[in-house]
This record gives C-alpha cells, sequence and structure tokens, in this order.
C-alpha cells in the first residue's frame, strides 16, 4: 500500500507506547506514580547511536510529526513539510524521534487519561507541567531507546523553547539544537493572549470545574474561543488580507440585502474553532498555555540570557518568520545575541513570509532550503 | 570583476584565528579562509539567499544589517574583522569602522579607489560620474553610495584614532610600481590592516 504515499513520505507510521514505571518529579513538586508517553519514530538509528533527532512539538502538535496513520489519512503529520526521505530532516540518513509531551492529549499520560489511583479522568487533577519538565520527561524516553544523546534536538514556538531548555539542561546531550519561531521567555501581551484562551474555556459552564469528562460534559465552545484567539496571533494581518480579504460567505453587499452577513475570516475562525474542540482536550490547553508562562530560559541564572546559553556545547540554528508577531524576530535575536555573546556557534536568519508564527510548518523556499541545508551538517557525515 | 584584493586580505589574516567577515556574501572567502587559514569564522550577510549559500558550505552566518550597527557583537571577540569591497555601500561607514575596530583585535578593509586616474579622468573630461567595467552601475542606481579615495580613508582613520598596520594596493597591469609609489592615483584598490590605537 505503501506506493500510495508521497516518495518523500515516511509513508505510514504506527505510535508506540513507552511506559515508566518509577515516579516522575515535576518542577513544581507534584509527583506521578507512573506514566506513559506516546511516540513516533521514523528512519533507523544507526549501529553507533549517533543519528537520532529529537523533535519536540509546540502547543497544538503531537507525536504525530510525519507521515501517515492509514492509507486513507489524507492529513500527514504535522512537520512533513521537514521530515522525510530527501527532506530536510533527512530520514535515509536520520533517526527521528517525536513523542507526546506529559500532560498532553493524544495518548500520553495527561488530563485525558485515567489516574490509576482513583480510576477516574486525570481532568484538572493532572500535575503542571513545565518546559523543564518535558526535557526530563523526554531524556527518560531517550534512554528507553538506548540514546545517550542527540544529534539534533529542534522545534517551533514551543518545541524551540523544549530544543533550548534542552541545550542549557544537558549540553553533553545535545550536538545541535534548531529552534525556530521561538522566544527566550513570554512577554506580558504573550501571557495576556493566554490568558484570554484559558478564560474562555474556564467559563464555559460545561468546564465543571476541569472534571467534565467525569462528569460528562464538553467545554466545546470555550476551547473553540481559546483556539479562534490562539489561531488569529499565529497569522499575520498581510496573510490575512491575502487570503480572506473582505470577503463575504454568505449575504452580499448589495443595497437593502438584510440577511446574515459571514465574512470568509469569520467562517475561517469558527471552522478551525469547532474543530479543535472536538479533537483537543480543554485541561491540556490550560496547562500548555501556562507552561508556556512559564517558560523562561534564563530563570536558573538571574535574568541573564548568556551565562545560561554559555553552559550548552551546541552548534544552533535560530530562525524567525518577518511576520511573526507572537514571537517577533526580535525575540529569535535576543537569542542569537545572546549566543554570540556566550562564544557560541549560531547562524541567523529572518525568513520574508506573510505566513506569521506558522512560517515554520507552512511551505517556503528560503526556509526549507535554509534548514535542508543546514542540516546537513548534523549526524555522522 | 576579479577580486584581488581577497589574496591580500587572506595573507594578512593570521592562521588559525577568529575571523568576523562582514558582508560574507555567499561565503566563497570564508569557506576559503576556513580551508586556506583554518579559521573560526563567522560570516554577517543582509541577503537571505547569501545566507541559505553560505550555510550550504556549512559556514555559520548571521543574517543582520552592518548598517543597524552590529551590536550582537561583543567587544575584541575576534582576532580579526574582515570588511571587503563592502565599505562604500554602507550608510555609515565611519560608525562601522568605528565598531569594527571595537569588536576585533585588528580589522582588514578593502575598498575600489576613487582616486584612480581614470576616475578623475572620467569626471575631469566628461563631468560625469564615472563608470567602468569595475563600476558598471549609474550613480542613482548602485548600491555604492559612499565611494573614497585611499587619502579620504586614511583621513578618516585619523579622525577615528584608528592606527593604520598595513596598507596594500591593486593596481592596473604594469602599473603595481606606480600603484605602490602614489597609490591615490594608480591604485584601483586599497587593503586597509588597522587597529584601534592605544590610549
Amino acid at each position: 500500500m505503501a506506493e500510495q504515499f508521497p516518495q518523500d513520505s515516511v509513508g505510514l507510521v504506527m505510535p508506540q507506547v513507552a511506559r515508566f514505571d518509577e515516579p516522575f518529579t515535576f518542577e513544581n513538586g507534584a509527583l506521578l506514580p507512573r506514566h506513559e508517553l506516546v511516540y513516533e519514530t521514523y528512519g533507523e538509528l544507526s549501529q553507533a547511536r549517533d543519528n537520532a533527532v529529537l523533535i519536540c512539538h509546540a502547543l497544538s502538535g503531537s507525536h504525530h510529526a510525519a507521515g501517515f496513520h492509514s492509507p486513507e489519512d489524507g492529513r500527514p503529520g504535522w512537520w512533513d513539510l521537514a521530515i522525510g526521505p530527501g527532506k530536510a530532516i533527512d530520514t535515509r540518513r536520520l533517526f527521528v524521534v517525536c513523542s507526546n509531551n506529559l500532560g498532553c492529549c493524544d495518548g500520553s499520560s495527561g488530563p485525558n487519561t485515567f489516574n490509576p489511583d482513583t480510576d477516574m479522568p486525570w481532568g484538572g487533577q493532572f500535575p503542571q507541567p513545565q518546559v523543564k519538565d518535558w526535557v526530563r520527561s523526554q531524556k527518560q524516553l531517550a534512554e528507553h531507546l538506548g540514546i545517550s544523546r542527540w544529534a539534533a534536538v529542534m522545534g517551533g514556538s514551543l518545541g524551540g523553547m523544549q530544543a533550548l531548555q534542552w541545550a542549557i539542561d544537558f549540553p553533553d546531550w545535545v550536538d545541535h539544537c534548531v529552534a525556530l519561531a521561538a522566544a527566550p521567555g513570554l512577554t506580558a501581551q504573550n501571557i495576556a493572549f493566554n490568558e484570554i484562551a484559558r478564560h474562555a474555556i474556564l467559563s464555559d459552564p460545561d468546564w465543571s470545574n476541569g472534571n467534565y469528562l467525569a462528569q460528562g460534559t464538553l467545554p466545546a465552545r470555550g476551547v473553540a474561543l481559546a483556539r479562534m484567539v490562539g489561531h488569529l496571533t499565529y497569522m499575520s494581518a498581510d496573510g490575512m488580507s491575502d487570503r480572506f480579504g473582505r470577503e463575504l460567505r454568505e449575504g452580499s453587499f448589495s443595497p437593502g440585502d438584510n440577511s446574515e452577513w459571514v465574512f470568509q475570516v469569520e467562517s475561517y475562525l469558527r471552522h478551525q474553532g469547532t474543530r479543535f474542540s472536538t479533537q483537543f482536550d480543554a485541561n491540556t490547553y490550560v496547562l500548555m498555555t501556562r507552561a508556556l508562562d512559564l517558560f523562561d530560559l534564563s530563570a536558573g541564572d538571574g535574568g541573564s540570557l548568556v551565562d545560561a546559553l554559555s553552559r550548552s556545547e551546541a552548534d544552533f540554528l535560530i530562525a524567525s518568520f518577518s511576520s511573526d508577531w507572537r514571537f517577533p524576530p526580535q525575540r529569535s535575536i535576543e537569542i542569537r545575541d545572546a549566543l554570540l555573546a556566550a562564544g557560541k556557534r549560531v547562524t541567523y536568519a529572518n525568513i520574508e513570509t506573510d505566513n506569521g508564527h506558522d512560517g515554520f510548518l507552512l511551505p517556503n523556499p528560503t526556509y526549507e532550503a535554509l534548514l535542508k541545508q543546514w542540516m546537513l551538517r548534523v549526524g555522522p557525515l | 570583476m576579479s577580486r584581488l584584493d581577497l589574496n591580500t586580505v587572506l595573507d594578512w589574516v593570521p592562521t588559525g584565528s577568529r575571523v568576523l567577515d562582514l558582508g560574507c556574501g555567499d561565503g566563497d572567502f570564508l569557506a576559503r579562509l576556513r580551508d586556506e587559514r583554518n579559521v573560526i569564522g563567522v560570516g554577517v550577510d543582509i541577503d537571505p539567499e547569501n545566507i541559505v549559500t553560505a550555510v550550504s558550505k556549512g559556514l555559520d552566518v548571521i543574517q543582520e544589517d552592518i548598517n543597524d550597527g552590529l551590536h550582537c557583537f561583543t567587544t575584541n571577540r575576534f582576532d580579526v574583522v574582515v570588511l571587503a569591497h563592502a565599505l562604500q555601500e554602507l550608510t555609515h561607514p565611519h560608525i562601522a569602522l568605528a565598531r569594527m575596530v571595537d569588536i576585533g583585535e585588528e580589522a582588514i578593509v578593502s575598498f575600489p579607489n576613487f582616486g584612480h586616474w581614470s576616475c578623475r579622468l572620467h569626471l575631469g573630461i566628461k563631468g560625469q560620474m564615472p563608470m567602468s567595467r569595475a563600476m558598471p552601475l549609474r550613480w542613482y542606481d548602485t548600491p555604492n553610495i559612499h565611494f573614497c579615495t585611499v587619502r579620504d580613508f586614511e583621513a578618516l582613520c585619523l579622525t577615528l584614532q584608528i592606527d593604520i598596520i598595513e596598507r596594500a594596493t591593486i593596481s592596473g597591469p604594469g602599473q603595481s610600481a606606480l600603484g605602490s609609489l602614489l597609490p591615490n592615483l594608480f591604485a584601483t584598490s586599497a587593503i586597509f590592516r588597522i587597529r584601534r590605537a592605544n590610549g
């Protein structure tokens, strides 16, 4: 059946599960007696185990980074653009690992899984994970897979933040670090947008104090609204004008027309919100946005990003996207400048695009060429 | 345009040194410095296509506008900062030069000499801005907005309290002796090794 997938696709992929029976202690002191991580791998781990690449996912991502889950599956993994035979992250020579983060909702232990002690869904009782927790949990997965060093750790947005945290928390594990459309920490404006999203969810009557799964309700309206706000911050004004303009999907501008007006952009946002609300767990959205708020790369070094990044031993690729206003180029430049001041090897580019924050997920010739050319230095040569 | 100035720059860069190449273009010269002089190099360029090409050569490059002040580089980070045939394209050449000698122990600058006799002849006889094979663009449509002469550059170094360690010149065929003797008249390009004056 594989021949019906594109030639440069990893094809049919199967998620796997890793069980961890020892307790996991979170940064905030909470304890998880045991947990599971769902993950996917693409390509083959070399005999020398020197070609492993970790992909970290962003807010709404999952372990499904590339390929298809069935022959009928119309939607490949979230970073299929970059992962596959002959692509930037070339699975002919690299072994790619991507896991669903602890506390997320695509199969790894999280609010929508069962608490083995109560036999009830965790719901709002699941511990608050932070970026540092995810890094430690991904390290456990690596050890489970027999990996003791990453040829590269990479990701965009929140995924890029994990990659950076990896580079400073476990310097001897990370050869190369790729952080795309990332930031060293959130601004007040970033946190404010996250708070609006959380407020939308928490004020939905079906939220049931986070225990909606046990209560048999679903805060779909809250999650949809949260997603609409979030999604808006991923797009640029120019990109939206190009795509939707002022076009109507329903109604007309004719004089005397008194019908319901629905602009294309409204219809699009409603669709995105509704679809997301049936696929994504509300508690997870709350935990993920909070993990973003709490992320601060320089927190352990008295606010000095240079001191924090001084510990890393990786070569870095930092890229930003010109129309990204969620984590604008200036935030990537902060990381770049700290790396330069710390004397680290770094390449930086600002990709000219209307794709906004989503730029790292979308086709763009310069971006794809940059990633492909830079990745040639990753792994055994 | 043949870039004979680069051979001189290459000769002047110590083996194994840390080099910052400003306006590195597609990274050809920086790759040469790495391969022939074993330098640890960083390139700076404004053009994304150049960044991609330089990356494909295994180089570390930073997309940045030199005119923005090079604030990303801290003092004494590099042994040598190179600015090869890009001085005349800068909005504020004097600010860039001052930053270069702060960032690097030394700087190497090459530029086309606008004092060359052919430029003077062109301007003197035709009364128009010179155009040649080396300077093929019209005055209103060229990135070269700050041409200078050898003498202009030396005067600027004096003003900026920059020491000239060494000077080399490139001249037309059969004119290298004249170029060394009367560089402001006979050099087509000049290359300077400079550093911040002590005290």
